[in-house]
């Protein structure tokens, strides 16, 4: 029996320790400094919105951890002496290991601004940000604006927070239109739209130059690169991207370079430290992947992953196609296989685009231009299975195969309104091609590969 | 717009203070003629009982109604006083012959029950004479400001899409001092209806010439009841449609437990009571309409003819042979959340309180061992009762025939079905009763959970463990714990709602019936990670 430390409590962290305790009798312990129970990160906003109360964003009772003989430790790491396998706590605690698996997960970034630290600057990412917010922005009252800067997943989130009690938000976005960086245009441009219509000041093209106190060291407004405007507000949020959460391993003898750097099993250059979720990065790219991914599902299947290693049966992190999905204020969206945006994609990738002429519901595949291969979908407001695109793109199908059967791939609620017959026809239009819409089949969709 | 919404809830709040403070008004006697023929009417025969009565309420004074049903209820106690002395003498004595003869002095029934008859027979005030008048004071000023609060949500939610905004932040909807105030209003409506009728007789007059209308004879306070439960779940279905605008199966689902309790629950009954038929709601199955075989509705519906025939057959085809056939196709969904009335109060007046059902397992162990009790507790009721109906006896395996029906209508019928399962609303959500009380749900939930189509199927490896859809589930299930697995939910106590999906931010959940073989998938690692290691995982 080994003693196996996890450091984070995150998804990543706590799925290695379930499938170490499904698979063996080891010694586990999880370290964390941010809550003692795990919650699910990407639900923070609920809490603020009144959706939930923060128990609901733990996915196991209390007693689970005790059950399953999961040692809860909280504290925070200071130093991994990797020499001597301990752990030493930031309160002088120590704490031995065999194994130590890194699951720290990211920090939001912060660029330098001056004023970046002051009182009322926040992310939100950690809990601890959450009760920040709660302080700073918890009605209009007290807080009249906020600033949001950057415009990614995590900026659209805490605006849509915000404007759930009436703040006034301004949002500051690098890029000329939302998140173009990862989505075509015409994606982007629709969420353009539907931020406006949540009466989100959107400022696209526009940078911060800096955050500026009052007397008492509390922010008062921010000053905007570009136009060198002044903007006064009570709380301006942080939401540049993330990186991972690894400055207290710098000092170790861990190689890290933008995350804690490991190899296709999850382990670092140290033996017996390996590196799951976020924090990691990988050595090579795996396929088209970042070696860097703050991705749930990915931190969730490195710790699916390392478990089987750590269990004695050496496993390769071989994520399957990409798949991925966010919620832009009222419109999901789920991605599966690649789709770039134009400016990321490459000479052969071609676009077939529909969107509904009302409604925000749009998608874009992404196929082969000569092989017509099919490469990747994206959906707006339209919910597809994820299944049937994995099974696609196992057997590389062409992009007529996947039009042919789309029906098949629909997941919209009973009831909805299907828009294969319009997303076919507009496809026939544009490439001469008569594909004929089959109906939905359970005994496809239900049968395995 | 929230001056609209406000506005509103003040003109609600003076319909229901009208409505309750009419209790407290008009007064109540009966001329002795009235008497005499009230008297002769029930055919009692003791002398003590008509000279008790006279004294109490043939009087000038102006009797407020519990002063009224006081003295009633004592008049009925000193009769059935004098002569359950008079029964202990004789008895005594062991005169047996006299001892007989008192029995037919007494008189049976609930003292509330005996003074509600009179009482609505003795009122007489203001309510009673401009019904028309009070109606829109109280049920007209109520439906008004329900609406005005309501319909401004339209613009005040803002687009189309889930708007949970606040839920956990105001009063009402967190187990606030509001929702407590809910919880004790609703709890002693129950209390009135269920157990002090009499108290509520002014409400039947309200809607005297309603009644009137439909069935052709004056309102009781099950008509009070049923056309309340209607009101509420119009207005309240006003607020489902607003609320999930964009979402077409909670749409097409409030319209169909609208339609089935306003057409088959309420007004069907009432026109066949107006033409001589026994009143019968057509989709109320057994055993939830548990006194389908008591002697009383065995003979009625025999003696009611060819109409008490049929209702005889489909009450029993509805219960073993549509229910089950149904739920293999859609799931108990198809009558819990799409036609039943309990179900349809639940999903519409009780929506706002549905995230207040426990998702601990301890709750679903506790879920588990109540529900299926009552299913028994029901069936053997059912055998006790068919046994000494066609034997004849008084009791069946030593238990009394009348003894276990009464306790399970005190106990099941009016504690668990009304008083808490509509009551806690506020506090314990709104699917009480129909989680851990209803023995159809029981039934039908087995039926699901073994031999059944319908599922809801996770999206592959989608989830991401946000809670929403567990915090949302009325029936306290915690879907996340299957979701975040990959795993579909197949869950006897699943009514089919639909809300987990739709609050869903990620779009992982869909209820769909589909072929039965891998319906319940276990699976250890989700989709994404390569094909080896699943195969892997999935087969040790």
């Amino acid at each position: 029996m080994k003693h196996i430390v996890i450091i984070g409590n995150g998804i990543s962290g706590v799925t290695a320790a379930r499938h170490i305790r499904k698979n063996s009798d080891h010694k586990i312990t999880i370290v964390s400094a941010e809550t003692k129970y795990f919650f699910s990160r990407t639900a923070l906003m609920y809490i603020y919105m009144g959706h939930m109360k923060f128990e609901h964003t733990q996915p196991y009772e209390n007693w689970f951890w005790d059950k399953n003989k999961i040692n809860l430790k909280e504290g925070y790491v200071g130093k991994i002496n990797t020499d001597d396998k301990v752990l030493k706590f930031s309160n002088g605690e120590h704490l031995s290991y065999d194994k130590l698996i890194i699951a720290t997960g990211s920090k939001p970034n912060k660029f330098g601004w001056p004023g970046q630290d002051l009182d009322g600057v926040m992310g939100m990412y950690h809990k601890q940000d959450l009760e920040k917010l709660e302080k700073y922005a918890p009605d209009n009252k007290t807080c009249k604006r906020a600033i949001i800067v950057g415009g990614g997943l995590i900026g659209i989130e805490l605006a849509e927070m915000l404007r759930s009690r009436n703040i006034s938000v301004t949002f500051l976005v690098r890029e000329s239109s939302f998140w173009n960086g990862v989505l075509p245009a015409q994606e982007s441009e629709m969420i353009n739209e539907h931020i406006k219509e949540h009466h989100i000041d959107l400022r696209l093209s526009t940078n911060l130059k800096e955050i500026k106190a009052d007397e008492n060291g509390r922010v008062k407004s921010v000053i905007i690169e570009e136009t060198e405007e002044e903007i006064f507000c009570d709380v301006v949020g942080l939401t540049a991207g993330v990186s991972p959460n690894i400055d207290f391993i710098k000092n170790s003898q861990i190689e890290t370079k933008r995350g804690v750097l490991v190899n296709r099993f999850l382990e670092t250059n140290i033996s017996d430290v390996y590196a799951i979720g976020d924090c990691a990065e990988q050595q090579e790219a795996i396929g088209q992947r970042r070696n860097v991914e703050a991705v749930w599902y990915t931190g969730r299947m490195m710790g699916e992953t390392l478990a089987q290693t750590i269990c004695g049966n050496k496993t390769e992190y071989k994520p399957g196609h990409w798949f991925n999905s966010a919620k832009f204020l009222d419109i999901e969206y789920q991605t599966y296989g690649w789709v770039f945006s134009e400016r990321n994609k490459k000479e052969n990738e071609q676009y077939f685009q529909w969107r509904h002429p009302k409604d925000y519901k749009c998608i874009t595949i992404s196929f082969d231009k000569d092989s017509h291969q099919f490469l990747g979908i994206n959906t707006f407001g339209i919910r597809m299975r994820h299944e049937i695109f994995d099974r696609w793109l196992t057997q590389n199908q062409s992009v007529e195969y996947v039009l042919e059967y789309l029906a098949d791939a629909n997941f919209d609620p009973e009831f909805y309104k299907l828009h294969e017959a319009e997303i076919v026809a507009k496809f026939n239009k544009e490439n001469n091609t008569n594909i004929q819409l089959k109906k939905k089949s359970w005994k496809r969709i239900f049968s395995k590969v | 717009m929230k001056i609209i919404k406000y506005t509103g809830l003040v003109i609600f709040l003076i319909g229901l203070a009208i409505f309750t403070g009419t209790i407290f008004t008009g007064s109540f006697s009966l001329t002795q003629s009235e008497l005499d023929t009230y008297i002769q009417e029930k055919g009692y025969k003791s002398n003590v009982i008509k000279e008790q009565l006279q004294k109490a309420v043939v009087t000038d004074e102006s009797l407020n109604i519990f002063e009224f049903s006081s003295r009633v209820r004592k008049a009925f106690e000193t009769s059935n006083n004098y002569y359950d002395n008079l029964i202990a003498k004789y008895d005594a004595e062991k005169n047996w012959s006299k001892k007989g003869e008192q029995y037919q002095y007494k008189i049976y029934g609930k003292p509330h029950t005996l003074s509600y008859e009179l009482a609505k027979k003795a009122g007489s005030g203001f309510v009673k004479e401009n019904a028309g008048l009070v109606w829109f004071l109280t049920f007209g000023l109520g439906i008004i400001g329900a609406l005005l609060f309501i319909l401004p949500n339209l613009i005040l939610l803002g687009k189309p899409g889930i708007k949970n905004d606040g839920i956990y932040l105001e009063s009402a909807t967190n187990r606030g001092w509001i929702a407590w105030l809910v919880l004790i209003y609703l709890v002693t409506f129950y209390l009135v209806l269920y157990f002090m009728a009499d108290y509520a007789v002014n409400w039947t007059y309200i809607l005297d010439p309603i009644s009137n209308f439909l069935n052709g004879g004056n309102a009781s306070q099950w008509f009070v009841y049923g056309f309340l439960y209607c009101t509420i779940m119009l207005v309240m279905g006003v607020r489902m449609y607003i609320k999930y605008r964009h979402n077409k199966y909670q749409i097409v689902r409030t319209s169909s437990v609208l339609f089935f309790q306003i057409v088959f629950a309420f007004l069907i009954p009432e026109i066949m009571t107006s033409l001589n038929m026994p009143g019968y709601d057509f989709k109320n199955a057994f055993p939830l309409d548990y006194d389908f075989f008591f002697e009383w509705n065995l003979d009625s519906l025999r003696n009611s003819g060819g109409i008490g025939i049929f209702i005889l057959v489909w009450g029993v085809i509805l219960t073993i042979v549509i229910v089950p056939i149904m739920v293999y196709f859609f799931g108990k969904r198809w009558y819990c959340s799409w036609v039943c009335g309990c179900g349809g109060l639940a999903e519409t007046l009780g929506d706002p309180y549905r995230q207040h059902s426990n998702k601990s397992l301890n709750a679903w162990k506790l879920e588990r061992w109540l529900i299926h009790s009552v299913l028994v507790f029901s069936l053997v009721m059912t055998i006790v009762t068919l046994y000494c109906y066609f034997s004849g006896t008084e009791s069946f395996i030593g238990i009394k025939s009348q003894w276990i029906k009464d306790t399970y209508s005190f106990l099941i019928g009016a504690w668990f079905a009304g008083v808490i399962g509509t009551g806690f609303y506020p506090i314990f959500g709104n699917r009480v009763w129909c989680r851990f009380g209803c023995p159809l749900a029981a039934y039908l939930g087995l039926v699901q959970r073994f031999k059944s189509r319908f599922r809801i199927t996770t999206n592959g490896g989608q989830c991401i463990s946000c809670g929403n859809c567990s915090t949302y589930c009325e029936q306290g299930i915690d879907v996340r714990a299957y979701a975040q697995k990959g795993e579909n939910i197949v869950r006897s106590s699943c009514v089919g709602c639909g809300i987990c999906s739709a609050v869903c931010p990620r779009g992982v959940l869909k209820l769909e019936n589909g072929p039965e073989e891998g319906r319940i998938n276990p699976t250890e690692v989700l989709l994404g990670n390569n094909v080896d290691l699943m195969q892997l995982i999935n087969k040790k």
